[in-house]
């Protein structure tokens, strides 16, 4: 008991026990057991895991219909090559989605900073640069998608070999993409407040009636940031492998 | 310190995302120079593993700031995910019964 008082005052003063001992403090603890993490973070990140098996069951189905056809997956490299100047060049289009979309995870990452830093003309900026850059994917892969449509993929064939090829790419980006788009959706919103100043006046949100802060920044940051890690995974298992 | 953080929010130095986003860039070039060089086999499989971890690492940990968070934090996001590996294990194993009941009973016809 005396331990545990001393524990629950550290807390206060020092931060938890280290290691495993202070993530088991925290969970025992009376009331909410991420401590310095806001609600807000709290349930971006919640909804983050959610979205992370949503992900990771899509790209299951892609394996599991991938490793039980017994006809010929179309090659990628040779599907998303674009002819540039004459040449093949194999998978750029998707090459350089992939460098936009990182680039907009910087730009956003500079875009938190700046915002804790109460710059709000830079923290606006930069979301607006990100919203552009994630609007440029989005494009991109409206192109994408029109290409292998006239080139006749769709969801239950294609030219190139195993049916399941279409279902699986066009549910995997467009659900990606569904997200590109809802990000800079709200990346716009929460620019105009930043841009308004809307967190150094208080004013109050037109949804909640509360008060925000610029941490809204960090928590739109993390979702954009998922949108981003989401494109890594699809990137190495369906256009690379 | 964790309080500090509480209060400020997540501060650290302009250079250190400028670094991890060259890192992320160099890494993905070295992923699309998979295919490019045509790179097959185990090797190529590996290749792509390691350079995906690696940058999905580097957005959770610096983009994200999990690597400053609450060890609790940390623990009950990035644990739960592992799961989807069991579930990989799961289908990959029926995967493997489903293409063998093709090719032995419908002669590889059925896709």
């Amino acid at each position: 008991m005396a331990e545990l008082t001393r524990m629950e005052t550290d807390d206060v003063t020092m931060g938890p026990p280290a290691g495993l001992r202070g993530v088991a403090v925290d969970f025992a603890s009376d009331q909410r057991a991420f401590k310095n993490v806001s609600w807000g973070k709290a349930m971006m990140w919640i909804f983050l895991l959610s979205d992370t098996f949503i992900f990771g069951c899509f790209l299951l189905a892609y394996m599991t219909a991938r490793m039980s056809t017994p006809v010929p997956w179309p090659n990628p490299s040779e599907v998303f090559a674009l002819n540039i100047g004459g040449q093949e060049i194999p998978l750029i289009l998707i090459a350089i989605m992939t460098f936009i979309l990182i680039s907009s995870s910087g730009t956003m990452a500079m875009a938190v900073n700046f915002g804790y830093r109460r710059e709000r003309g830079k923290t606006a900026a930069l979301m607006l640069l990100t919203a552009a850059l994630g609007a440029t994917f989005v494009g991109m892969q409206a192109f994408e998608w029109t290409k292998l449509i006239t080139e006749g993929v769709r969801p239950w064939g294609n030219p190139w070999g195993a049916a399941q090829f279409g279902s699986s790419f066009f549910m995997i980006t467009g659900f990606h993409g569904t997200h590109v788009t809802f990000g800079v959706i709200f990346l716009l919103i929460t620019a105009r407040k930043v841009w308004r100043g809307d967190f150094d006046t208080g004013r109050r949100g037109f949804f909640t009636s509360r008060k925000g802060n610029y941490e809204i920044v960090e928590i739109m940051g993390l979702y954009w940031h998922f949108v981003d890690l989401v494109w890594v995974f699809i990137f190495a298992f369906f256009y690379l492998w | 310190m964790a309080q500090a953080q509480a209060h400020s929010g997540q501060q650290h130095p302009i250079r250190l995302y400028l670094v991890v986003w060259g890192l992320l860039f160099v890494l993905s070039t070295f992923s699309y120079l998979v295919d490019y060089l045509g790179i097959q086999g185990y090797l190529r499989w590996t290749l792509i593993i390691v350079f995906m971890m690696l940058k999905a690492g580097l957005i959770v940990a610096i983009f994200m700031h999990m690597a400053w968070e609450r060890l609790a934090l940390v623990y009950a996001i990035l644990l739960p995910p592992l799961l989807v590996l069991v579930f990989v294990a799961m289908m990959a194993s029926e995967s493997h019964y489903t293409i063998f009941t093709r090719l032995a009973f419908l002669g590889g016809a059925g896709s």
